[in-house]
């Protein structure tokens, strides 16, 4: 079984395909144009949101505030850019920028990323509130639009996975400043040595994530059409629980972007599938773990069998 | 429930059964439900649960199912929404966690032909039906109902909600109309007891020693003996509070009662409204012409009613009624 050694990939692979097969079983009028899009249209922002969280977790830290910042990029989204586009942007810029400062403020003072990201969510969280106190605000036509664009044949959700999982492959494996940015969560002190500024690159990976978190509140508001300043804040727990189950570690710089997008899918979709199979809700967060494990425990055995061959 | 309640609700069933109203018999509804965690919400599900398995049994409706999300978050829900779409249910009666951010949602379920009724927790989306309290009546009624019994008037206490939340505007407007049309009344104190005994009690004890002789306190539910306390342990008269259907509020009612003749009214929204969401939701799927906007009575409990409301309501629990598919036209047809 080298197989799954060699390609970090092939198991969130194989566990969606089983999990869809699974659903597809319970449910066959899900196997449409149709059920596909609304089986996974809600796994786009948490697709995004997994590939921001992924970014933090390729240079070694860990980001708890990821829920609060979309949700507050949902409240910008659904009020200053619906109203006034270009504040808006500006305040999403400076949303990015903020990010990227903490990125370097972690570094250069060097705290532990873990307990920044955790009072930063207060912020965001109070932020969130204050611009929206009470539910509400709209979607901005385009976006909207853009969320609810029925391409042919391939469906919205499908596609926008695909583009997702395309570009930041490009991004993170292919491309030079990819490579250097998992080098500093492998190995920090090297990356150093060798002549890299280490902060610039660290507010590089940590503007990468604050950007996919912009992304990933906008495309949520384009399908919720309206914002509300608690409206992501299981995206926290999630994009960790999506980038592991991707095929990412913890250890730094070993992250997997398509297999973090495959991990949102599988997230969402496992959701999904015991809400078919009728299971109490008492039970339904149990199970959600009780498939992390699985998965995590499938993927420990495979690298051990390797480790001793 | 009781033996009443559910004598009506077969009499009624056996009703349509034996009417023409066949054409719903196939029709698969569902609950969406977000949260779990209190007495109410437990009513809630319980009633729908009852009434539910009532219809499906008497052939009214082909299944009614709920479901309720593992955390209370918008995001589940819409997702849970979406899943019932495609599960092919045909109508989906929705108590929202937002009144805003399930509308996305809402919409795709509209477009795939699926019946949503909102309820308790209303949405905004315009193609869904919602069946909202008039909670500003509420508050109005209290007034009026001060001003049959004490028709000279005189200083009120008032006992608001929870701070910003959309419930506690409207009952509190309700209440300044009910003393602008009955001028003899003056709310002099109002105090936020946040719908929990022990935090009105509080509030109420910190404000009466500045308060002059109060006659009447006007409550939102959930505060009433709370506030019976702290009037007891300042030492004053016990003045006419209208309470709010929970347990305590009336066991202590009908403790005063028998000791001193004290007379009071009770009102509160029944946690019942979910089963005439689910009648509402049968009629449209019946065919029947029903206004997006319908308001649900508030359920009133009086002296005559009292030891009936009391029997019925477990400890701790509030007191419910279940609404029959006559009911719910009834509704439907006010709203006309």
């Amino acid at each position: 079984m080298k197989l799954f050694a060699k390609y970090r990939i092939l198991l969130p692979v194989v566990s969606l395909a089983v999990l869809l097969a699974a659903t597809f079983y319970m449910q066959p009028r899900a196997m449409s144009y149709f059920g596909i899009n609304l089986l996974f249209n809600l796994a786009v922002p948490i697709a995004l949101a997994t590939v921001a969280q992924m970014m933090i977790i390729m240079v070694n830290d860990i980001d708890l505030s990821l829920g609060a910042f979309v949700s507050l990029v949902a409240c910008v989204t659904a009020t200053f850019l619906n109203d006034s586009p270009m504040l808006g942007v500006l305040i999403l810029l400076a949303l990015v920028l903020c990010y990227a400062a903490l990125g370097a403020v972690i570094h250069a003072l060097d705290l532990p990323a873990i307990v920044v990201t955790l009072g930063m969510s207060f912020v965001w969280g109070g932020l969130a509130l204050f611009i929206l106190p009470s539910p509400g605000g709209a979607s901005p036509g385009w976006l909207r639009t853009l969320m609810t664009v029925k391409p042919p044949y391939i469906p919205m959700a499908v596609c926008a996975s695909v583009i997702i999982a395309v570009v930041t492959h490009l991004l993170v494996i292919r491309s030079g400043i990819g490579t250097v940015l998992r080098g500093v969560g492998g190995n920090a002190r090297s990356v150093q040595r060798a002549g890299w500024p280490v902060v610039r690159l660290k507010a590089l990976a940590y503007g990468l994530a604050g950007l996919f978190g912009v992304f990933a509140g906008m495309a949520l508001v384009g399908l919720t059409t309206s914002a509300d300043a608690n409206i992501a804040l299981r995206y926290t727990l999630l994009s960790i629980a999506g980038v592991i189950l991707g095929g990412g570690e913890f250890t730094g710089g070993k992250v997997s972007p398509v297999g973090a997008v495959i991990g949102a899918l599988t997230l969402t979709l496992a959701a999904s599938f015991l809400s078919f199979l009728r299971l109490s809700p008492d039970w339904q967060i149990g199970a959600q773990g009780a498939i992390l494990i699985l998965v995590l425990t499938a993927r420990l055995l495979f690298t051990r069998r390797d480790a001793q061959a | 429930m009781t033996k009443t309640q559910m004598l009506l609700g077969a009499a009624g069933l056996a009703m349509i059964a034996g009417g023409a109203m066949a054409d719903t018999s196939g029709k698969r509804i569902a609950l969406s439900n977000n949260y779990a965690g209190n007495s109410w919400r437990q009513a809630m599900l319980q009633t729908f649960e009852e009434v539910g398995a009532q219809a499906v049994e008497a052939g009214v409706v082909g299944a009614a199912d709920a479901y309720t999300t593992s955390e209370n978050q918008a995001t589940e829900q819409a997702a849970q929404l979406q899943n019932m779409i495609l599960q092919g249910y045909d109508a989906i009666i929705l108590n929202a966690a937002s009144p805003t951010a399930l509308n996305g949602a809402v919409e795709e379920a509209c477009n795939a032909g699926v019946t949503v009724v909102s309820f308790d927790g209303i949405v905004t989306a315009p193609c869904a039906w919602r069946i909202a309290v008039d909670f500003k009546a509420m508050g109005k009624e209290q007034v009026e109902y001060l001003a049959t019994r004490l028709p000279e008037g005189g200083n009120l206490l008032e006992i608001r909600g929870l701070a910003g939340v959309f419930v506690d505007d409207e009952i509190h407007a309700g209440i300044e109309e009910g003393v602008a049309e009955n001028s003899q009344f003056e709310i002099v104190g109002s105090v936020h007891g946040d719908w929990a005994q022990d935090v009105a009690q509080k509030a109420v004890a910190g404000v009466l020693p500045s308060l002059p002789d109060v006659v009447g306190v006007v409550t939102q539910g959930g505060d009433g003996y709370g506030a019976a306390q702290a009037f007891k342990a300042a030492g004053r008269d016990t003045p006419l509070i209208v309470l709010g259907n929970r347990q305590d509020e009336m066991q202590w009612w009908a403790d005063q009662r028998d000791a001193n003749g004290y007379e009071t009214l009770s009102l509160s929204i029944a946690p019942g409204v979910a089963s005439l969401a689910f009648w509402v939701a049968q009629q449209i799927l019946d065919g029947a012409e029903v206004p997006k906007d319908l308001t649900v009575p508030f359920l009133k409990v009086t002296q005559d009613t009292l030891d009936e409301a009391l029997e019925t309501t477990p400890e701790g629990s509030v007191a419910n009624t279940v609404y029959s598919l006559d009911d719910a036209k009834a509704v439907i047809s006010g709203a006309m």
